[in-house]
């Protein structure tokens, strides 16, 4: 849609938006600017507030508190219909009673488009979403892949600045997931639309997104690239939320550039952080973690005694669960050019001080996650 | 069952078994050939043999201009309760749909509690509110209003008939309703479509279905109704089923009540299926939850 893709994309700016159901707060106090152009990914798990975020940029819900600009006007209290924002739903949400055509048509007739003119961009947007051999068929005939790529089409044929997405993939198989990621990044590429991603599979996250939010309990904690969530997470969730993780909890002790944990007699440090000072645990990521026959003098400066709990083989690694002395399990994947350890090994967790990620503990975090 | 293909001893085993569902039919397939098959046909030979054998019954039946206004008039009067139902049914149905369990028990009952009582008690209450010195009329005049004549007319017939039909109305239009996905709706809205403009395009021919099942039920039980017309009715609002009740226990004319029986049923059957292509959807089971 080339031609007409001269109005990009929309921003968004949302600004201390809360959403309240009685005393239940959906939504608490969320900022957010999206850029015209980007892709956004809302993650989170269920209930996090993810999909109310979206909803209220829809117009399906109200907010309480705060204010929301779509392309830098004020949206709150215009009725959803009047927003121009293109929906895609995890149910589909195609009519029953139309054929593909009908349904992608849907949205220009309602904008007074001639019929030749509604023919044509018809057969542009299924031709994007690469359908345009079923117009004539009704949705009960399509599997739900073809649908939803219907539904995609229905929601980009009137050129929205904006376009929402609230898990669309989430009632597909791998595979077909898999594919329609590649295929929704293709055509965010293609028509420079602002595109918002709501969905919980970190993975999807990070293959689609140029950005992430990523929410907890109504909150945003943190946003930013997916390479930055991961190797800089702003908050024990966030760690634990994006990618494998090990977390190591002790007493804590502070010495002038370094934080010492004692973990079940043995102690590891890791260089100090201002944040998470009171109650610091560490996160470390499987590849920082390597494992170590007991007595070798191997890299890494701290070691922790433990058992190979589980052992798996990846074909392109292995990945081991150690049993730590104090119960916890640390996630280690190891090259295949490694050492390869049987269960019920014992053997020393190593790693580097500096890999270790200093967080405040959050005890909610595993309630949340589990 | 391609013919290329043996006929195995399975296979013949599975032919056997395969009627055996059916079998689990027999008992109200005999019930249905005793109280109706049997009556039905007693009806047409009946119509055609007496007081002799020939159709000099459906001769009178068609030679009669007052025979052919009676059966205008059944008609007229069955379409317009349907219309009636189906106007006072659709938004009830809605809302049943819409409001908590709680008071959608209410608005149940409130539909069934009628039901469960005699169609003549509630026709019989009916007459009192619907006759000249009636409980309409007095609040009528009381306000000041001249008085209506609804007793003794078809407006009164249809009141009292639509009454009593709604429930088969109300009934059906809920179950289609309660399928009906509103989120569909919500992405009406989405696309632009206005409250009003959702509704039509996207909810309404979603709830055709059962706007057709209801006012088939309805319209063929109006059809063949007796007791409320007889009641509410006046002599300018004879349904059918009056004029047969005439024929059959005034005079003795078996014949031409059965005449007149065969001709409402054919006519009926005639209706439905001119009706039938209007109601065939491809998608009747879509648009599910």
């Amino acid at each position: 849609m080339n031609p007409r893709s001269d109005n990009r994309g929309a921003a968004i700016d949302l600004e201390t938006v809360s959403k309240a159901y009685g005393a239940f707060k959906a939504l608490d106090g969320v900022s957010l600017r999206i850029e015209p152009g980007e892709f956004m990914t809302l993650l989170g798990p269920s209930g996090s507030g993810k999909t109310t975020t979206l909803n209220v940029i829809a117009g399906f819900t109200d907010v309480t508190n705060g204010k929301l600009l779509v392309g830098g006007n004020s949206v709150v209290g215009v009725p959803a219909h009047k927003r121009n924002i293109g929906v895609v739903f995890q149910h589909y949400a195609l009519f029953p009673h139309m054929t593909v055509g009908r349904n992608v048509a849907y949205p220009l007739t309602l904008r007074g488009f001639d019929q030749a003119k509604r023919k044509a961009r018809v057969a542009e947007a299924l031709d994007m979403v690469k359908m345009g051999d079923f117009a004539h068929r009704y949705p009960s005939e399509l599997s739900g892949g073809q649908q939803q790529r219907v539904a995609l089409a229905r929601a980009i044929v009137f050129d929205p600045p904006l376009l929402l997405m609230d898990e669309p993939l989430g009632a597909l198989d791998k595979k077909l997931r898999e594919w329609l990621q590649l295929e929704i990044k293709r055509i965010h590429r293609e028509l420079g639309t602002t595109f918002v991603y709501v969905t919980h599979d970190q993975e999807e996250a990070l293959v689609l997104s140029d950005r992430i939010a990523v929410f907890n309990r109504g909150r945003i904690e943190q946003v930013g690239t997916g390479r930055q969530l991961y190797d800089e997470p702003a908050t024990l969730f966030v760690g634990r939320f994006i990618g494998d993780s090990t977390v190591l909890r002790g007493e804590a002790r502070h010495d002038g550039t370094s934080t010492a944990l004692s973990i079940a007699g043995e102690t590891v440090t890791a260089p100090r952080r201002i944040a998470g000072e009171a109650n610091p645990v560490m996160l470390l990521r499987p590849e920082k973690l390597a494992i170590c026959r007991p007595g070798s003098d191997a890299a890494g400066a701290n070691r922790l005694s433990g058992t190979i709990a589980e052992a798996i083989y990846l074909g392109s690694g292995s990945k081991y669960d150690v049993k730590l002395a104090d119960g916890s399990v640390a996630i280690v994947r190891s090259p295949l050019t490694g050492e390869s350890f049987g269960l019920g090994e014992k053997v020393e967790l190593c790693f580097d001080g500096t890999d270790a990620k200093l967080l405040a503990d959050d005890s909610t975090a595993d309630a949340t996650l589990t | 069952m391609s013919a290329l293909e043996p006929t195995t001893p399975a296979a013949e085993k599975r032919a056997g078994w395969a009627w055996r569902p059916y079998a689990l039919t027999l008992p109200a397939l005999v019930l249905l050939a005793a109280v109706i098959g049997y009556p039905l046909l007693t009806i047409v030979l009946r119509s055609l043999s007496e007081p002799q054998w020939g159709v000099q019954n459906y001769a009178w039946f068609f030679g009669a201009p007052v025979n052919l206004a009676v059966l205008q008039r059944t008609f007229s009067i069955s379409a317009w309760v349907t219309l009636v139902c189906v106007v006072c049914a659709y938004p009830y149905a809605y809302l049943m749909t819409a409001v908590g369990p709680r008071v959608r028990l209410v608005l149940v009952l409130c539909v069934l509690i009628p039901f469960w009582v005699s169609g003549v008690v509630r026709t019989l209450s009916w007459v009192i509110l619907l006759q000249d010195s009636g409980v309409i009329n007095s609040l009528l005049r009381s306000a000041g209003f001249t008085g209506i004549r609804l007793i003794r007319t078809q407006t009164g017939v249809v009141i009292g008939m639509a009454q009593v039909l709604l429930p088969f109305m109300i009934l059906p239009l809920y179950s289609v309703m309660k399928g009906i996905d509103l989120r569909l709706v919500q992405a009406a809205r989405s696309l632009g479509a206005r409250p009003s403009r959702a509704f039509f395009t996207v909810y309404l021919p979603l709830s055709l279905p059962g706007v057709y099942a209801g006012a088939i039920i309805v319209f063929i039980l109006a059809l063949g109704f007796y007791i409320t017309p007889a009641l509410l009715g006046g002599p300018r609002s004879t349904m059918l089923s009056t004029l047969v009740q005439t024929q059959v226990l005034s005079l003795l004319q078996w014949g031409r009540g059965g005449a007149m029986g065969v001709v409402l049923l054919v006519t009926t059957f005639l209706l439905l299926a001119l009706a039938a292509p209007v109601m065939r959807s491809r998608h009747r089971e879509a648009g599910r939850r």
